[in-house]
């Protein structure tokens, strides 16, 4: 298992143990004429290949951490590197490329183009990725093969959110940035998106990032990192994961 | 102010762009609408006000010579009120430092007191003295182009006679508030002049003591004009009457009436054009309010808000827009009526301007404009209130789309999916996208339609001055005189070649219609003087029978083969059948056209003449002029090059300012519909973009969907337009079809540039400002929300 091979001879040797690393990042939003601390101060390092499930209630700042780790946002403070990479001094225009090259992401909200079918919505990422995988590979691997060809109106939700899964790891990123990926499914159809993160996971190696305010789902994680407002709390390693069948809530 | 009302005014300073861009849509309609209005409204109660002022006649006749004494008899004609006589006659003009040769017409002004009909408005100075023989009045559009005032002395050459004569007046006359030379269609105020002279002088310069040789009458109240007319061509028959006519005819007036159907034309066509643009943007814009609104309705409703509360509140929205665009249009409407007024007054001739914005004008306006309105935004509206609470809580569902037929074409291989994207976003909706592509071909049509004119001015000068006119000059003679004045101007050193033609005033008739014109007679072999084919080349002249213009043949109901009746007014006064030999097409005037000795045979007369075309060396100079004007049987003398270059000059102004407004307007559809197109895209798909962008698409590659689509709109209504205006410049066209002039319809490849730029140009501003709100959507919101 060796996730960095695709970045050739510009890796160095710290960065093959850590994917993310960043340090005493805080952000700090302007709401109205309130300011809103969503970090504090947050230290965190992601491992390749590791499952880590960030926990935490409503509020507590994970989704601004992922959104800072994805380059969708940026701190106030503090520094993230993504392996050799300072991404908190990086422009508007290096992030579109990082995220475009290095994410994958998954929302609650799927986000699929109802346009574009399940086959074109994977594809719609491949065209700009390098060496990205066939679409129809990439759906195959969440199970929907049978339904290249459906638009997202014409599938259920869990069905999108496994389109949405396979249009994140069609490029290969070197990391999987989930952000409540089964907080729009009931629990049945949560269980089965959580099968297919898991075993991209393991087949893959693509280090993941789950992040949930559902406790239970934290067991099938390698790490859970427990956030509370805007802080890193415990940090739990679990010796021995549960497999998402064997979840319940 | 109630709550719903602020949210009103916030969701419309919301839509501040959109909705202005549709407020200056319908302040164009109304805008067009206004000044149209108001402006023939006011031409036409100041005309009204001239004439009954001044006493303009309802009748007239010129005839060749009468004594005095039958003015009792004319008197005498029941139809008839007031009948005055009066000498009328061709001049030759000279004015210090202008070298060009002027005519003029000299009108008798009553030995005592003021005129009875057709009275002077006195800009400057007064009448001249009745016994003087050398003091004059001379027309307002004369004495500026020459700055002749009250003291200016000029040059005359009465009946061949050169007179100095002094300026005791400036004035203007209802009978030529529009004044332009025999034969021409534009007005010339440096090279043509009327000019009012005592009567007893007048009649002595030109042998006509004791004698009349015009007459103008009012109609009795209750009096036929058919009647009185008919009375007097009868008493005037045998003093060489050439028919009398009625307003209808007086070519000022009627100059004036089409100018005026035109008017009403723009008051009509053009608002419809915007009122109809903005009533889809309306629709589109309140739809998709609605849509986003759903939520919020859903909760009002919740809170025991009523459907037709609702359904008010969003109204009101559609009235605040139209509001906007009502002051903003009427406004625009008064202030440009006031300018295109003032336009129109420097070619037709008002002692004053009753300018006003009859307060009907702006009530029609807003009940047109509140119409369109309410029209295009009652579907949204009904749907807004009707929305069942229940399912307004839950947001839509997700959009259904088909693979487009592009792609089932076989295309799809070639299309990548923001691509894809676009055409199946297009054909998703097919009634809004076309009525986007219609919104954007009315703009390059009404584009078109506003060029148009500049290519139709270039065919007709070249058609008429270029193409069948091959003259340097063209003399005219008093009257019909032998062959040798011909030779005589044909030995002028400077003369290269002379051509005769013979003018004779006739009445053509056909069945019931009649139509009083003039037969040309040309050489057979006419080298100077050409009528044309529908391909522009000469015909040759007929050896029998008559030529006519196609729209006379129309007019009258006759074709080549069939014959009319022709009833000379002049000389022998035959009236005979004549076959038609032909049909030309000509646009300014009308021809009736014969060969010269059929004309001659015709009339039984000799081989009269009634004047000369010249080939001139070079093309003619000043002192050839000069010797032209000092002959006494040469009334008046016209250059091709002077009337050409009058033509653009005259032309110049009205063009530019009637293209700029145009463009313009067309600008603000352009621009209305392009715009509130890509917001809406914008609203509709900012989560899909903002996905993308977050998948690692770049801020052009997101730009590329948003606007592809808008370019494919843009290019489409281009195309269409191209049709449209084709077709909405044959209807306007189509309409204004009349004996003056015809409008050809050419349009030239410049235009639809023009068109197709002007549209772009609007397209690239609309979408940069939707670029601008693009690069600034926002990441991470959409992430977390359900549309």
């Amino acid at each position: 298992m060796e996730p960095n091979t695709r970045e050739g001879g510009s890796t160095t040797a710290a960065d093959e143990h850590v994917v993310f690393r960043a340090r005493a990042l805080t952000k700090i939003y302007q709401v109205g004429e309130v300011e809103v601390h969503a970090l504090r101060g947050v230290d965190l390092e992601l491992h390749p290949g590791e499952l880590v499930v960030l926990l935490g209630p409503s509020g507590s700042g994970k989704s601004t951490l992922l959104n800072i780790l994805g380059g969708l946002d940026t701190a106030t403070s503090g520094e993230v590197r993504y392996r050799d990479r300072v991404l908190t001094e990086a422009s508007e225009r290096e992030l579109t490329q990082y995220r475009r090259h290095h994410v994958g992401f998954v929302f609650q909200f799927y986000n699929l183009i109802p346009s574009l079918t399940a086959k074109e919505n994977v594809a719609v990422v491949t065209e700009i990725a390098r060496d990205p995988m066939k679409p129809e590979d990439a759906l195959a691997r969440v199970g929907l093969s049978d339904r290249l060809d459906h638009f997202p109106a014409q599938l259920s939700g869990g069905q999108q959110q496994r389109v949405a899964i396979a249009r994140a790891i069609a490029k290969n990123p070197a990391v999987l940035l989930c952000d409540e990926p089964t907080g729009a499914l009931d629990s049945a159809t949560g269980i089965v998106v959580l099968e297919v993160l898991d075993r991209i996971n393991r087949e893959l190696g693509t280090t993941t990032a789950v992040i949930t305010h559902n406790a239970d789902i934290a067991s099938m994680a390698d790490r859970v990192i427990h956030l509370t407002d805007g802080r890193i709390g415990q940090v739990i390693v679990n010796e021995t994961k549960k497999s998402p069948s064997e979840l319940r809530w | 102010m109630r709550a719903l009302d602020r949210k009103l005014l916030r969701d419309f300073w919301h839509l501040r762009g959109q909705s202005l861009a549709i407020s200056l849509v319908i302040a164009s309609g109304i805008a067009t609408f206004i000044m149209s209005l108001a402006t023939l409204d006011s031409l036409q109660r100041t005309r009204s006000r001239f004439y009954a002022e001044q006493r303009f006649a309802d009748v007239f006749a010129s005839l060749m010579r009468a004594p005095e004494s039958v003015e009792a008899q004319l008197a005498e004609i029941a139809d008839l009120r007031l009948v005055e006589t009066r000498v009328v006659a061709p001049v030759h003009l000279e004015v210090a430092g202008f070298d060009e040769p002027i005519t003029g017409r000299l009108l008798s002004l009553p030995d005592s007191g003021k005129p009875t009909l057709n009275g002077l408005h006195w800009i400057q100075g007064g009448p001249p003295d009745p016994r003087s023989d050398d003091e004059i009045v001379v027309s307002e559009s004369f004495a500026l182009a020459h700055r002749l005032t009250p003291g200016s002395s000029l040059t005359a050459i009465l009946h061949g006679r050169r007179k100095h004569l002094t300026v005791t007046g400036v004035a203007l006359s209802p009978e030529y508030i529009y004044l332009i030379p025999p034969g021409g269609t534009i007005p010339d105020d440096k090279t043509f002049g009327v000019l009012w002279m005592p009567r007893r002088a007048l009649q002595s310069a030109y042998d006509l003591e004791g004698a009349f040789n015009d007459v103008t009458a009012r109609l009795a109240h209750g009096g036929s004009e058919a009647r009185a007319l008919d009375a007097l061509d009868t008493v005037l028959e045998q003093y060489g009457g050439l028919g009398a006519y009625g307003r209808d005819d007086q070519l000022s007036h009627r100059f004036l009436s089409e100018e005026f159907r035109q008017l009403e034309q723009m008051a009509t066509l053009f608002p419809a054009i915007f009122l109809s643009v903005a009533s889809f943007l309306l629709n589109v814009v309140i739809t998709r309010l609605v849509a986003t609104q759903r939520e919020q309705i859903a909760a009002l409703k919740a809170f025991g808000y009523s459907n037709i509360v609702i359904g008010i509140h969003f109204t009101k929205l559609v009235l605040v827009i139209v509001a906007v665009g009502l002051l903003a249009g009427t406004l625009a409407g008064r202030w440009l009526g006031l300018g295109l007024s003032a336009m129109y007054t420097k070619f037709y001739h008002f002692p004053y301007l009753d300018y006003e914005v009859a307060p009907l004008f702006i009530v029609a306006g807003a009940a047109v404009a509140i119409t369109a309105g309410l029209l295009g935004t009652i579907h949204a509206v009904w749907r807004a209130a009707h929305l069942p609470p229940a399912e307004a809580m839950r947001p839509e569902p997700p959009a259904s789309y088909r693979v487009s037929l592009v792609e089932r074409l076989g295309l799809q291989r070639w299309l990548h999916q923001p691509t894809r994207m676009i055409i199946r976003h297009l054909e998703r909706r097919p009634l809004k996208s076309s009525l986007s592509i219609l919104g954007m071909s009315f703009a390059c049509a009404i584009l078109i339609l506003g060029a148009f004119f500049g290519d139709a001015i270039e065919e007709m000068v070249n058609v008429q001055l270029r193409f069948a006119a091959q003259d340097d000059a063209t003399a005219h003679l008093i009257e019909p005189t032998s062959r040798r004045a011909l030779f005589e101007l044909e030995s002028l050193e400077e003369v290269d070649q002379a051509e005769p033609f013979r003018i004779v005033p006739v009445r053509l008739r056909a069945g019931h219609k009649e139509y009083r014109t003039a037969i040309e007679g040309l050489p057979i072999d006419s080298r100077l003087a050409h009528r044309l084919d529908q391909n522009h080349r000469p015909v040759p002249i007929p050896v029998d029978g008559l030529m006519l213009s196609e729209f006379l043949g129309d007019w009258l109901g006759v074709g080549v083969g069939d014959s009319v009746t022709v009833e000379a007014l002049e000389g022998s006064r035959t009236v005979k059948r004549v076959p038609i030999a032909r049909l030309v097409r000509d646009y300014i005037g009308v021809s009736a056209t014969m060969n010269l000795p059929s004309l001659n045979r015709l009339m039984d007369e000799g081989d009269a003449i009634s004047g000369v075309r010249l080939d001139a060396r070079g093309s003619g100079s000043s002192s050839l002029y000069r010797q032209l004007e000092a002959r006494p049987q040469i009334g008046g003398t016209s250059i091709r090059a002077n009337i050409i270059r009058n033509f653009y000059d005259t032309m110049a102004e009205q063009m530019l300012t009637f293209s700029f407004f145009n463009t313009l307007l067309a600008m603000t559809i352009a621009f209305g519909v392009v715009y509130n197109s890509a917001r809406i895209a914008l609203s509709e798909r900012g989560r899909e973009l903002a996905s993308l962008r977050v998948l690692g698409f770049t801020r052009g590659e997101i730009a590329y969907i948003l606007l592809g689509e808008l370019a494919i709109l843009t290019a489409l209504g281009i195309l269409l337009g191209f049709g449209l205006g084709w077709l909405l410049t044959a209807f306007l066209i189509q309409n204004l079809q009349t004996d003056l002039f015809r409008i050809p319809f050419v349009i030239d490849i410049s235009t639809f540039a023009l068109a197709t730029t002007v549209v772009i140009v609007s397209a690239l501003i609309s979408a940069a400002l939707v670029r601008r709100k693009l690069n600034r959507l926002d990441l991470v919101a959409v992430l977390k929300t359900r549309e």
